[in-house]
């Protein structure tokens, strides 16, 4: 199967329906601290350039929050097209976080769900 | 007094023990009895968004079937209904059940469960469809009523200057929500009915950070000062939350916010069930602020509000 054949079956999203209008990166709220925006993944992803999707940093920086999706006029699931990528790299290779990296001090103070969440999307 | 199934969930047994502690006696003075399932397990947190990752389903799907038991063994009658605190928690059950409308994933998982049994045990019987997952703030609005809050309240929040913030996981995606995705108005309602003077917050269906603040505390930290920056100009004195991980990024990552701006002023963030149980005059061992489990502190403000 090829990538974007991979990333619309693990998404189930219809990546080619997206016009471009830009609205999911202006309500990014973790924009700023992406390489690429979310409508260059989704462009990328529709002329079948996913390696340099891969190269980028953008689907480990969304934080999952959905308001991409809420505002999509195509109503498409961007949330989960950025899930579909996180999967590949991690099926594909190493875990994106060190967990033995976490300061003891963290550890301490920080909620259990913040530690299995991020465990469930940057590790394999 | 009407029992319902609860499912805790590990935030709310630890770093945010004052939202469950207020909330289940909250709960009762409005007459729901949150009896606790006997066996559960972690909800999965943030389910997988993938189509074919049926084993991270799994674990939301025990607790839909431990509920599902506490019928068959006479703990509650015919009640399909489970509540919880935790937003993440609600997410992630209510997500599952959406997951298994597909037929052949719900077989899929019960001849998995099914095999599961001869090797190590686990559930006794697969899962049949139905529970209902339920957000303490639903039941708030759709069971109790906001007259039925207000006319509980002993000691009104006049004066209180409260902000509330959402998140994301009750509100999205939309078939999940609780309410609009975008323009909620539950816990202003709930802070009306507590006679409390709600702020208008714009960022208040804005991401925390979410579990970023294990290895990205910087993205943490600008977001923290966005969300907590306009409801404090707004004239806001306490932020109220629902969310176990919301509250730890607004609360506990005020210091790494005000390291990047040192114009953040401190601002205390609380559970809108610690408010409900001060308003509601309950006992101070139900409004969890002296369990030290606020980064900052809420006691000076609500002693200079005559509420402590």
């Amino acid at each position: 199967m090829d990538l974007v054949e991979k990333v619309k079956s693990i998404s189930g999203e219809d990546v080619l329906s997206c016009y471009q209008c830009g609205l999911c990166s202006g309500s990014c709220p973790v924009r700023f601290a992406m390489d690429l925006s979310p409508t260059q993944v989704i462009r990328l992803v529709q002329v079948g350039n996913i390696e340099k999707i891969l190269e980028s940093n953008t689907f480990w920086i969304c934080s999952t929050c959905f308001a991409c999706h809420a505002r999509c006029p195509r109503e498409i699931n961007i949330t989960r097209i950025m899930e579909a990528l996180r999967q590949i790299r991690l099926r594909r290779d190493q875990d994106k976080i060190s967990v033995n990296k976490i300061p003891k001090e963290e550890l301490k103070i920080l909620p259990p769900i913040a530690l299995v969440s991020n465990f469930r999307k940057t590790t394999a | 007094m009407v029992k319902i199934p609860y499912y805790p969930g590990c935030a709310v047994q630890t770093t945010a023990r004052n939202y469950s502690i207020s909330g289940i006696a909250v709960a009762k003075k409005l007459g729901i009895e949150l009896v606790e399932l006997p066996k559960w397990n972690c909800c999965g947190v943030f389910p997988s968004l993938a189509t074919d990752d049926l084993m991270r389903h799994l674990a939301p799907i025990r607790n839909l079937i431990h509920v599902q038991e506490m019928n068959e063994n006479g703990i509650v009658q015919n009640e399909n209904r489970v509540i919880t605190f935790c937003s993440m928690c609600y997410h992630t059950l209510k997500e599952a059940n959406l997951f298994l409308k597909d037929a052949e994933k719900m077989e899929k998982i019960n001849t998995f469960l099914e095999r599961e049994k001869e090797f190590v045990g686990g559930v006794k019987e697969g899962y049949k469809g139905g529970v209902e997952a339920l957000d303490f703030l639903e039941v708030l609005r759709d069971i109790v009523g906001y007259d039925r809050i207000t006319k509980e309240v002993k000691k009104p929040l006049k004066g209180l200057k409260v902000a509330p913030y959402y998140g994301c996981l009750v509100l999205r995606p939309r078939e999940i929500g609780i309410d609009d995705p975008e323009n909620p108005t539950i816990l202003e309602d709930i802070l009306e009915a507590l006679g409390a003077e709600v702020i208008d917050n714009p960022n208040r269906t804005q991401c925390c950070g979410s579990y970023h603040t294990v290895d990205r505390k910087d993205i943490v930290a600008k977001l923290t000062y966005d969300n907590l920056v306009y409801p404090i100009r707004n004239g806001a004195e306490v932020i109220v939350t629902c969310c176990p991980l919301c509250t730890f990024n607004l609360d506990h990552r005020q210091k790494e916010a005000r390291k990047l701006r040192r114009d953040l002023q401190e601002i205390p963030v609380m559970y809108y069930t610690q408010l409900m149980a001060i308003a509601f005059g309950l006992d101070k061992q139900f409004w969890g602020v002296d369990l030290g489990l606020h980064y900052v502190d809420p006691k000076p403000l609500l002693k200079a509000k005559n509420l402590y």
